[in-house]
């Protein structure tokens, strides 16, 4: 166990700077996660902790201890592939004992520790399975107890449940959860599955262009994500550029939101009202209705705002009385104008 | 044309293929068993030139030691082989696309050539005709064989294993024996029965560097031959064909051209 640290990571690939001066502290027994789109340089930084990446310059830190020159096999680390990686000529106890039997525990404890890990991941009745007659989340399940059987010092998932169909990815994900408190263990994963990241991790870091942009707990970022990039990376968010003023940012139609300190303002879709009657408040703007999307309990609008394409989310039964196309009003309450930087 | 037409021709073209690669082959493991010495016809069914060849110290002698060293050829070479490919596929090095290319063409050069050349490429060094040379020599004709074939296993291989079994803990050469090697153990096998055909039916390179009195089965035959063709040759060559085709079959059957076994 113990806590994660990077500092100063710089990895480059040609001219391509995978990782740019990226420093982060990983907190003992956290669950954090790494986001970002495909490049970013996410799954890099995520390969450099574990050691299969070597980092041009800058230190890795695990428990305390540096690892740059430290190989993977001696980092203690363990690791949940994004295809699971289990062993295809091993049986699932076989692949879950591989860790102890290089560790060189004896026959009897590594039986019992084998069944205990394929316990804790509820699949103690499946020991004797080849992999490959094994079902998807089944595979993922014992590529867990496979990585945490030997006690790591820190568990790495690369996309560990984006080989999964929905249902299944949201049932496996309450079950990575309940693992990870279980045992404590300090937990990075990478996802580019923004709801995933949000729902799992104690604390998420954004990166862009192998930079870390933001980095925090998931609620602080969300409803504070200081730049543009973040604010619609992490959610949907619907942006307003205009002239900053003394009372607020004055925007191109002349309407006025108030308070906003930053050039750019964004409001979150499920925060803003359509409502066909100017409503009174401080924020609003008259917008035009282009569709409306059914969603069962949720609905969507999709509207046009001075040529720009905005989005609001509302529950079904507020947005029954709207027509189908037409002007409307959009408001929402000043707490919900997030400033934005640039 | 119609295509049942082109069905037609298609059938009696192949036909033809197996009948002009097979006939002379059954005619000769017939007269094996045929009691005349002068392929005279009527046939008549005999065991008479399997018991004299049993009896033939000569060529069970050459027999025996074709055998052997074909099984060291095909321990090295499989070896050696396989280490490569797995070299070739785990490591980036410079050269390496270079060497890749090498690999191909021995495969490609006559044997003639490449006997010619390992004779007198031995000659330079000192390294006398005989049985060393002969396994030297069989092993550089062999290796390219095992290289292509393993190759082309590994290229179905995951990496994620090795590096799933690496953030386990385990070293380099575990890795290797507990996953990398499993996974293209039919490769190794069908490699290894390459080899062994290769050894075993080598002629030339075994002609051109064995000692006189030292020959491999193949080398036995041929000198045989020039004192005059007996039906124990078209025993003893049955026998071989019967071994090299079991040993190609089994290797096909391995290797599975690259899919899941």
């Amino acid at each position: 166990m113990g806590e994660v640290r990077v500092e100063h990571l710089v990895k480059t690939y040609g001219p391509a700077r995978a990782l740019d001066d990226v420093s982060l502290t990983f907190p003992d027994g956290g669950f954090f996660g790494l986001l970002g789109p495909s490049g970013s340089g996410k799954t890099t930084l995520l390969r450099a902790i574990a050691g299969f990446v070597a980092p041009d310059t800058g230190r890795v830190i695990i428990g305390g201890d540096p690892v740059e020159n430290v190989p993977v096999e001696k980092r203690e680390i363990g690791m949940v592939f994004q295809n699971y990686a289990l062993f295809p000529n091993m049986t699932v106890a076989e692949n879950v004992g591989f860790g102890l039997e290089v560790r060189k525990v004896s026959g009897a404890d590594r039986a019992r520790r084998v069944a205990e890990a394929l316990e804790l991941v509820q699949l103690g009745h499946l020991g004797e399975r080849k992999p490959h007659q094994l079902s998807g989340g089944q595979r993922q399940r014992v590529a867990m107890a496979r990585a945490i059987v030997t006690q790591p010092r820190v568990l790495l998932l690369d996309e560990p449940l984006s080989a999964l169909d929905k249902a299944l990815r949201v049932d496996m994900q309450i079950e990575l959860k309940r693992i990870q408190r279980e045992i404590g263990i300090t937990t990075i994963f990478v996802t580019h599955d923004q709801e995933e990241a949000l729902t799992l991790s104690d604390q998420i870091g954004i990166l862009k262009d192998g930079r870390l942009v933001r980095h925090g707990p998931p609620r602080a970022v969300y409803d504070d994500p200081q730049d543009a990039f973040t604010a619609r990376f992490l959610g949907e968010a619907n942006l307003f550029n205009g002239t900053p003023e003394a009372g607020g940012l004055r925007l191109a139609d002349g309407a006025l939101i108030a308070g906003c300190t930053g050039s750019t303002a964004a409001v979150r879709p499920e925060n803003i009202e359509v409502s066909l009657q100017e409503p009174d408040r401080p924020n609003k703007l008259q917008a035009h209705l282009v569709q409306q999307v059914f969603g069962g309990a949720m609905g969507t609008c999709i509207l046009d705002w001075q040529g720009e394409s905005l989005k609001v989310i509302g529950r079904d039964q507020d947005l029954q009385g709207l027509p189908e196309q037409g002007p409307v009003w959009l408001s929402w309450d000043s707490s919900k104008t997030i400033a934005l930087n640039g | 044309m119609s295509n049942r037409l082109l069905a037609h021709l298609g059938k009696a073209y192949l036909g033809l293929i197996l009948f002009f690669l097979y006939a002379p082959i059954l005619v000769m493991a017939a007269m094996s068993f045929n009691a005349s010495e002068f392929y005279q016809l009527p046939f008549s069914f005999s065991t008479e030139w399997y018991e004299r060849l049993w009896k033939n110290d000569e060529i069970l002698e050459a027999a025996w030691r074709s055998v052997w060293i074909a099984v060291v050829v095909t321990v090295i070479a499989t070896s050696l082989g396989t280490a490569a490919s797995i070299a070739l596929f785990r490591y980036e090095f410079p050269g390496k696309t270079v060497l890749q290319l090498l690999l191909f063409p021995p495969i490609a050069i006559p044997w003639l050539i490449t006997g010619t050349a390992m004779l007198i490429f031995f000659f330079g060094i000192g390294l006398d005709r005989g049985t060393p040379a002969v396994i030297i020599g069989h092993v550089a004709l062999a290796l390219p064989y095992v290289i292509v074939v393993v190759t082309a296993r590994l290229a179905t291989f995951d990496r994620t294993l090795e590096e799933a079994a690496r953030s386990l803990g385990a070293s380099a050469w575990k890795v290797t024996m507990a996953v990398t090697v499993p996974w293209i153990l039919p490769g190794i096998i069908a490699g290894g029965l390459f080899a062994f055909a290769v050894s075993f039916d080598q002629f030339v390179v075994s002609y051109f560097l064995s000692e006189p009195g030292d020959s491999t089965l193949p080398v036995l035959i041929y000198t045989s031959i020039r004192k005059g063709f007996t039906p124990e040759i078209n025993a003893v060559s049955t026998i071989i064909i019967a071994v090299s085709m079991g040993i190609m079959l089994l290797a096909a059957r391995y290797s599975n051209f690259g899919g899941e076994q």
